[in-house]
């Protein structure tokens, strides 16, 4: 029998090419045979979207050579001219605690300004800072996204933020949302989850956020405790009860922020179960050291022991394996992810105790995610939308300003840091193609196609725009995408009366949405 | 265009209407509205049970005073045993006294008990039986369009909601930030034909004939400010604007209002809660301002959340996810000034699960009968709408 009839005609072909392809590269690495269709959608799917260089680099290496480089990156330096403009924020090189407790002080201080108009003036102008250090970190955020190259990891870095989501607009969150994302988030975005969810927990703006740094001993406030179970671990239906809600919320009574210097009052024989690690606090004082039954299991009162055994017995749950599988798969793979797929990302979930890095390898390499690559089944969320655009526009030639991006994702509801409540954004296309949310997706794409649309003048008094214009008709266009476009929507390009008009039709058509 | 043209505009346009069924037209030009406040309101500090002494043992800081006209911090009178929260005096007090609300406590879902916002959210806006598997492209006022002829819907909000998700595609727009459109009408053109024979062609359509007709509504409204017209903001514009569109063109919205979720130092009379009350109620009576006297008697608004909170406050000013709440519903056509459906005494004893206000009128049932009055729906209609439900009938419409 022959390999062919074995393998079927078209496994074979491919073996064949990949043998071909290996050969050249063996030869000239640069030049190998073009991308298929399969990896420029790859890279779209993987990364905040394809450009000519990032084509040019799957292309050199090959595809599972890429593939390990994104799940395990040893290089994520960003490019030297992004770094240059991250260092130029103020507050990048402090301790985010100080940062936090002055901008506290600073709070504090404008509510005791006496004159009524003064107080006002002094309460502006905290805000107006704290405003400042939320669009810098959205700033940091898309600059990430555009020019990282550890791209899956930044793709997982805004899952992640949105599974655990906070919203920037409730108390002083927008001081520390940035070191939130970089620290609780980015830093485990393909590590273990059980880390994640231990670093989100132990972090200020959740604990704001959720309302646990309000949760003490007699006066119980329930939000985060729900929220854990329903939305970052098991999931709604998974078989909890109002009493676990409750005795999770009594476990972690006394988990919660501190800003002050001094250590708060305590009883001698409190004081030994103390812990603070920057804002984070755990205050005995504040805890319930009662017994607690915590889905099946007893746990003994005995302080912050508890919520680490509680959170071991929520990321051991067989339930949150298959509810982070699901998220995943429908995030990377399709609005209905196929059930063997997520059972596949949960058994390695499972396997390797929540290795996220792992889990995403299972997705990758599984022929459903193949399948998936074929025909853009899988609509752009703005997110995706905004940053694919600006990537295949300008590629590596650094955006100097993010406002206008900033702007353009607020205005379709889906801005950084901006989903108020704790669910996150859909990652359901439904959620983003109905008519309004289409029109306005057209008027972003003629404001990318059109100019540099304020991407180029740096936000700063007496800037200049440097010239810079949107290439979205390169190489990348001639040699692959062009061919995964139907003739219904090379027509209407073909009407295009200037480049600008060419872009915005182009940004605008059905491929590019999806 | 005056009322009778644009009527006769809807009839002779088959592309402004959707496909409906002959025998389940509007018995009016009703026009419905659904406001959805999502995050579970603490409806018990808004219709406060004042008659009740348990419901000032259960919230000693939260509490809202009994009703004494010499303490503008004190509840409305509403009847015997009710008051509305202060925040409400001038924009929803004065429908109460024209009787065009009526409320209707201890309303909810009697068959989701997740206390989960977003679970319990799709619940209502899918309106299917819970348990089994759920159709997420199937809301109940996109089955309700459905089942009516001239029906013009529209979803006020950034995204399509779960509520109008189904097979016909209607239009949102988010209606707080229209602005100037910038693709021109040869581009709209040519992105329509791009769009010509995919899914999302109806989408497209849709979206440029609401994007124009919405702009030309709101840019009179834009015409006026700038000559000097002080223009309101958050929900009192939305609402405002809703009002003008549902006045002209449209017949069955929906809107949400986010941020209830009060865990924490909601206030009493005064406070958070407070606040977001008072701009809800005068954005909902500005709505009724513009869309005129003559279509306000034609029009019922009803006013929803996922689900109450919990009748005790908690450790922080604040209230955790309960299960029953207060509806309301408002219009001119409306036999309001009452507190309508079933009731029970307010007292630790006829709490649900000794923790927040029982559901005596599921929200199927409730919705199933206010919609075959408002619009004569035959029984087979309803059926489609919310399959097995037995409409309750309150006697509203």
């Amino acid at each position: 029998m022959s390999i062919t009839a074995t393998l079927g005609s078209r496994t074979a072909a491919k073996l064949m090419i990949g043998t071909i392809a290996g050969l050249v590269a063996f030869h000239q690495p640069a030049r190998a045979a073009e991308l298929a269709a399969q990896d420029i959608a790859l890279l779209d799917r993987l990364t905040w979207g394809v450009s000519a260089s990032s084509a040019a680099h799957l292309r050199e290496i090959g595809t599972e050579r890429w593939l390990q480089e994104q799940l395990h990156p040893a290089n994520t330096a960003l490019p030297a001219a992004v770094q240059k403009q991250i260092e130029a924020m103020p507050d990048v090189h402090r301790f985010p605690f100080d940062i936090a407790a002055s901008f506290d002080q600073q709070g504090k201080s404008a509510n005791q300004v006496a004159d009524p108009e003064q107080r006002k003036a002094a309460q502006q102008v905290y805000q107006q800072a704290m405003n400042d250090r939320a669009r810098q970190a959205a700033a940091r955020t898309i600059l990430h996204a555009l020019y990282a190259p550890d791209q899956l990891r930044e793709r997982m870095t805004w899952f992640w933020f949105n599974h655990f989501n906070v919203h920037q607009y409730k108390a002083n969150i927008r001081v520390l949302v940035g070191d939130y994302e970089d620290r609780a988030i980015r830093a485990n975005a393909l590590g273990k989850f059980r880390n994640l969810l231990s670093a989100t927990l132990h972090h200020p703006v959740m604990l704001r956020y959720l309302d646990n740094a309000d949760n003490a001993a007699g006066h119980l406030n329930e939000n985060y405790a729900r929220e854990i179970m329903e939305l970052h671990t098991m999931g709604v239906g998974a078989g909890y009860t109002q009493a676990d809600v409750e005795a999770l919320a009594r476990i972690l009574t006394g988990v919660g922020i501190d800003f002050k210097s001094e250590d708060p009052k305590l009883k001698p024989e409190q004081q030994s179960q103390l812990v603070r690690e920057g804002a984070f606090e755990f205050n005995p004082a504040r805890h319930d050291f009662g017994d607690k039954t915590f889905l099946g299991h007893q746990i003994k009162g005995r302080g912050l022991a508890e919520v680490d055994e509680a959170l071991d017995i929520l990321c051991r749950h067989p339930a949150t394996a298959t509810h982070v599988a699901k998220q995943l798969a429908t995030y990377f793979v399709s609005d209905n992810p196929p059930a063997a797929l997520v059972q596949q990302m949960a058994q390695t979930f499972q396997k390797t105790d929540g290795d996220i890095a792992a889990v995403m390898s299972t997705l990758v390499h599984a022929p459903e995610f193949a399948a998936s690559l074929k025909g853009g089944a899988k609509f752009k969320d703005p997110m995706l939308y905004v940053m694919s655009s600006v990537r295949l526009a300008y590629d590596s030639k650094v955006v100097l300003n993010t406002l206008p991006i900033q702007g353009w994702l607020n205005r379709l509801s889906e801005g950084l840091f901006n989903h108020e409540t704790p669910d996150g954004y859909s990652m359901l296309s439904a959620a983003w193609n109905g008519p309004g949310q289409m029109m306005l997706r057209f008027e972003i794409a003629r404001a990318i196609g059109s100019g540099s649309a304020g991407l180029f003048k740096p936000n700063e008094p007496n800037a200049v725009d440097q010239p810079a214009f949107p290439l979205v008709m390169n190489g990348l266009y001639f040699s692959n995408i062009r061919q995964t476009l139907s003739p219904t929507t090379l027509a209407a390009l073909d009407q295009a009366v200037s480049p600008q008009d060419w872009n915005t039709l182009f940004l605008s058509s059905p491929e590019f949405m999806h | 265009m005056n009322r009778r043209e644009l009527i006769k505009a809807f009839a002779a346009s088959a592309s402004l209407t959707l496909a409906g069924r002959v025998w389940a037209a509007p018995a009016t030009d009703a026009r419905l509205l659904v406001v959805f406040l999502r995050g579970a309101y603490d409806a018990a500090n808004v219709v406060v049970p004042v008659g009740s002494e348990f419901y000032y043992a259960s919230r000693p800081t939260l509490a809202v005073a009994r009703p004494d006209a010499g303490n503008p911090n004190a509840a409305l009178a509403l009847d015997a045993g009710w008051g509305l929260h202060p925040a409400l005096r001038d924009s929803i007090y004065p429908l109460w006294a024209k009787r065009e609300i009526a409320f209707v406590p201890f309303a909810g879902t009697s068959d989701d008990l997740s206390r989960s916002h977003f679970e319990t959210q799709d619940t209502i806006e899918l309106g299917q039986a819970v348990g089994g598997s759920r159709d997420y492209r199937s809301g109940f006022m996109s089955r309700l369009a459905t089942e009516l002829t001239r029906v013009k819907p529209i979803s006020f909000t950034d995204q399509l909601p779960l509520i109008f998700r189904g097979q016909n595609q209607i239009p949102n727009i988010g209606i707080a930030s229209v602005s100037k459109p910038g693709v021109d009408d040869r581009q709209a053109r040519l992105i329509r034909e791009m769009y010509a024979k995919g899914d999302l062609a109806n989408s497209v359509s849709e979206g440029f004939r609401v994007r124009d007709d919405v702009y030309k509504s709101v840019s009179e409204e834009m015409m006026a400010a700038n000559r000097g017209a002080v223009s309101p903001r958050g929900f009192e514009l939305s609402a405002r604007r809703i009002g003008r569109l549902m006045r002209e063109q449209f017949n069955l919205g929906f809107v949400d209002v986010g941020g209830w979720d009060t865990h924490v130092n909601q206030g009493a009379a005064t406070g958070y809660l407070a606040d977001r009350l008072g701009e809800l109620g005068r954005g909902l009576a500005g709505f009724s301002e513009e869309i005129g006297p003559a279509m306000w008697r034609d029009t019922v608004v009803v006013v929803i959340s996922e689900f109450g909170r919990t009748f005790r406050e908690n450790g922080d000013r604040g209230t955790d996810h309960g299960h029953g709440s207060v509806y309301w519903v408002m219009g001119g056509g409306i036999n309001g000034g009452r507190m309508a459906g079933e009731q029970v005494q307010v007292a630790q004893a006829t709490l649900f699960q000794n923790r927040d206000f029982p559901v005596l009128t599921d929200y199927k049932a409730f919705f199933a009968g206010l919609i075959q009055h408002v619009y004569g729906l035959q029984q087979a209609s309803l059926e489609r709408i919310f399959t097995g439900i037995k409409p309750k009938d309150l006697n509203l419409v």
